[in-house]
């Protein structure tokens, strides 16, 4: 008895969606959300979810307390300064506001004299 | 009004020592006259351009620091640019950036020695207290 009451409900279960989907108006939320669920909100790792982790990232400046950014300093300019020779974006370092701001100027004067280039590496 | 300028200029690479420090004294007496004061004078030697200028790959670079006014530092720049083996340089002002940096590190000291003075009381007092 069991056996036999499990065995129809399930496959009308299952039917039903289907029939629904394509006869009615669109069930909505419904049929698209386990689809959609692996594509991923933004929310975070859900199960069957895109498994990554975004570290958050932290100002290098405000971390190690590095107040001063000068221009003479090549070797610390040189980790926000792009291959191609631009500036890399805060979204990217993930650098702080004010300290950004400084460091872009910074980068710009020593392009300047000819520390760090405009365009291309440094040969 | 005195202001603190870095003066960065690179000179040609070619250029003979004796012909750079006699360079380097035209300057500061140029400095002197004008009223100001040199603070430093720093060679910081040969170094490879990151682009060429005037067909150069490598420049001696040459910093100093001076104080005085802007007058001061118009014609220091004149200077450097009519002197033919200055290929480039840069005058940046640090006063601010110096009274920035010293009220941050007055800051850090004041916290420093607040923090450890209450800290190492309780600790001083347990020890003691265990040794007892």
């Amino acid at each position: 008895m069991a056996e036999e009451s499990k065995a129809p409900t399930a496959p009308s279960e299952s039917a039903a969606p289907v029939s629904e989907g394509r006869g009615s108006h669109r069930p909505g939320p419904r049929g698209p959300r386990p689809g959609g669920g692996p594509g991923g909100g933004p929310g975070g790792p859900r199960e069957g979810g895109r498994k990554y982790f975004r570290r958050k990232k932290v100002c290098k400046f405000c971390v190690e307390k590095i107040e001063s950014i000068n221009y003479k300093d090549v070797r610390l300019l040189a980790q926000f300064v792009a291959e191609s020779g631009k500036i890399v974006p805060r979204r990217l370092t993930g650098v702080c506001t004010p300290h950004q701001r400084r460091l872009s100027s910074a980068i710009k004067q020593a392009r300047n004299i000819a520390l760090l280039p405009f365009a291309g590496r440094a040969n | 009004m005195n202001r603190t300028y870095e003066l960065m200029f690179i000179v040609r690479p070619d250029m003979a020592d004796e012909d750079l420090d006699k360079l380097i004294s035209t300057l500061e007496t140029a400095v002197s006259t004008t009223g100001g004061t040199v603070k430093s004078v720093e060679k910081m030697g040969k170094r490879r351009l990151a682009y060429s200028v005037r067909r150069f790959h490598d420049g001696v670079y040459v910093l100093l620091t001076v104080e005085g006014s802007g007058g001061l530092i118009h014609e220091l720049e004149r200077r450097l640019r009519v002197t033919e083996p200055v290929i480039k340089f840069l005058t940046v002002r640090i006063d601010e950036e110096q009274k920035r940096l010293d009220k941050i590190k007055k800051i850090r000291d004041a916290r420093k020695k607040a923090v450890p003075a209450p800290a190492a009381t309780p600790e001083g007092g347990e020890t003691a207290g265990v040794t007892a």
